[in-house]
């Protein structure tokens, strides 16, 4: 709870501390500052910080009103998320199994089978957008930055922003005509290309800002040692942020695993494991789209199983993340 | 003998604002040099062009000369990292680097600016730079344990350390006791004794018996007006400078009359 709200003590201190008698001559402000703790009673004979009871216990109201409507508001926000969390694992938990992680999905009427390929698949794109993302994300931001040249900066920030708004299944089709077209295959290389674009500018940003959170006087100390500014930024700035830059990497992470759109033609999908970075590989958030359209039950269930497989992951690397930042932050103290 | 600088008309500006103009000076080698003045009258800034650290900031710009043992460090040809491993910094705050040990922050510079070296070879310059700055004792059951766990005035003298390590012929103190208690300032101002044997020193104060304590030469800066660049009023042995100063305004200044 707020530590504005007021103690007992305080409240009755005005009924236990009368006010003592004004002395003859003395100037109210010198009540004020007597030791009577004025600014806690008001009745102490401060002038200064005189308050009729009336505004205090208005001002008193007021604050806990707002602490209400705080709370209030944040649990609203929250249920969506319980919601979603408990709905998911309600109806997914039946049919996960171990399985269904490791086994090539069945065809139409057989029972059993699973998602095994999907979330290699989901894997193998997380990694080649990892491999694309981070080392660009990471260099962007540090030019951000470090290199502080206000026209190109402006431009950068500008067009990452503008990338970050893009839609995702705009990235999509951009990969389809570029690599999709082009090579006339769909492959996984296609859909980690797309999943890379999409991490870039939040990888991009939160590699600036947690660089711009480095002090200046650490940047000084190296360079006063003679350190030359490469070495200053590799070996100072960027390990001094690099808890920060790791959460950012792998919170884009977890936001690109989810994403469905831009694999619909890249990535296509398989029923197979994945053969090669050249060919369409399946992927959990497209399998879970098309085993939830179809119109068979046992498949909806599967549907169900692999989200809660996407949200565990998702929620791991989240956390994951939370975890080794706050780690990172409790040496740096 | 190392570590001789002379000043020639140097002036120093952040942007169209200038912050000193026309100094010129000759700090002797393995000597303490006090740079005392009002706030804002360029001390700093003009601590920071005797090692090129002034032409970080951008918009910065410089003119004249400072000959460090005859080379002017901003002639064709000087490289300023290189300029910076000669003439070591120490800064207001202490600003250990937040991620190191004690040992990583004092062997920085030594691992960090390329050159290799064994492992021996590390550890007995981060000793003996630690002896130096009169930390050894204090530090050296915790010398892998995060630099910035020791106090305020041990963090200094890990800076000193850090500083010194790189063997540089001189060694800039920007203000270096001002966030520091007095103990700590003592610590501080025995270690700048001791130093000089093997060090040039100068040491940007706000505190004038700290000038008058530690330095052997003195140099009284001041900016006429709110906007006027500083300029070096007065430039001498302490002794004289705190005695009998040749100028007025040294002699308001140290008698406390303004500032």
């Amino acid at each position: 709870m707020s530590e504005y709200v007021q103690t007992p003590e305080e409240e009755g201190g005005n009924t236990m501390m009368p006010a003592p008698p004004a002395l003859p001559g003395a100037v109210p402000a010198a009540g004020a500052h007597g030791g009577h703790q004025p600014e806690r009673g008001p009745d102490t004979g401060g002038g200064l910080y005189r308050q009729s009871n009336l505004r205090r216990r208005s001002r008193n109201i007021r604050s806990r009103l707002a602490h209400a409507l705080c709370a209030l508001s944040t649990v609203i926000a929250m249920v969506p998320l319980a919601l979603i969390l408990f709905y998911v694992i309600y109806q997914g938990a039946g049919a996960l199994n171990f399985s269904f992680l490791t086994s090539l999905p069945k065809p139409v009427g057989e029972s059993g089978g699973g998602m095994g390929n999907a979330i290699a698949g989901s894997l193998i794109l997380i990694g080649i957008a990892a491999v694309i993302g981070v080392p660009f994300g990471v260099l962007a931001g540090t030019h951000l930055a470090e290199y502080r040249s206000p026209r190109l900066s402006w431009i950068v920030r500008l067009l990452s922003d503008t990338l970050s708004g893009v839609p995702s299944i705009i990235v999509g089709v951009f990969v389809y005509t570029l690599l999709v077209l082009t090579f006339k295959q769909f492959s996984a290389i296609a859909g980690g290309v797309a999943l890379g674009i999409l991490m870039l500018p939040t990888v991009a940003r939160t590699t600036e800002d947690m660089m711009r959170m480095v002090p200046d006087t650490l940047r000084e100390a190296s360079l006063a040692l003679g350190i030359p500014r490469w070495r200053t930024i590799t070996s100072v700035v960027i390990k001094t942020a690099g808890g920060g830059i790791m959460t950012g990497v792998m919170l884009a992470l977890a936001r690109i695993a989810g994403e469905t759109a831009p694999l619909l033609f890249t990535a296509l999908s398989s029923r197979t494991w994945p053969m090669g970075l050249d060919k369409p590989v399946a992927s959990l958030p497209v399998q879970i789209y098309t085993y939830a359209i179809s119109p068979f039950d046992a498949w909806h269930k599967q549907a169900w199983a692999g989200s809660l497989v996407l949200v565990l992951m998702v929620l791991l690397l989240s956390i994951g993340s939370k975890l080794y930042f706050g780690r990172k932050m409790q040496r740096a103290r | 003998m190392a570590g001789h600088v002379t000043t020639s008309s140097l002036s120093a500006s952040f942007g169209d604002i200038q912050a000193i103009d026309d100094v010129t000076v000759e700090i002797p080698a393995n000597k303490v040099t006090a740079i005392i003045g009002p706030s804002g009258c360029g001390k700093s800034t003009f601590l920071r062009c005797l090692n090129r650290m002034h032409e970080l900031v951008p918009g910065a710009k410089i003119s004249g000369e400072v000959v460090w043992d005859g080379k002017n460090i901003y002639g064709p040809g000087m490289d300023a990292t290189e300029v910076r491993r000669g003439i070591g910094m120490v800064f207001q705050k202490p600003n250990p680097f937040p991620l190191m040990s004690v040992e990583e922050n004092v062997s920085a510079g030594i691992r960090l600016t390329g050159g290799r070296m064994s492992k021996a070879m590390v550890a007995e310059i981060v000793e003996h730079s630690l002896r130096l700055a009169a930390l050894w004792d204090e530090v050296k059951n915790k010398l892998h344990k995060p630099g910035g766990g020791l106090s305020g005035g041990q963090q200094q003298r890990l800076c000193i350390a850090r500083a010194l390590a790189v063997q540089p012929d001189i060694i800039l103190m920007d203000e270096p006791c001002s966030a520091l208690d007095p103990a700590s300032t003592q610590k501080i101002e025995d270690t700048i004794d001791k130093l000089k044997q093997n060090f040039t020193i100068v040491i940007v104060t706000h505190n004038m018996q700290q000038a008058a304590r530690v330095s052997d030469s003195t140099g009284f800066m001041l900016a006429r007006e709110m906007g006027d660049p500083g300029r070096m009023i007065e430039y001498g042995p302490t002794n004289k400078i705190f005695t009998m100063p040749d100028r007025k305004e040294t002699e308001n200044y140290i008698t406390g009359r303004f500032g």
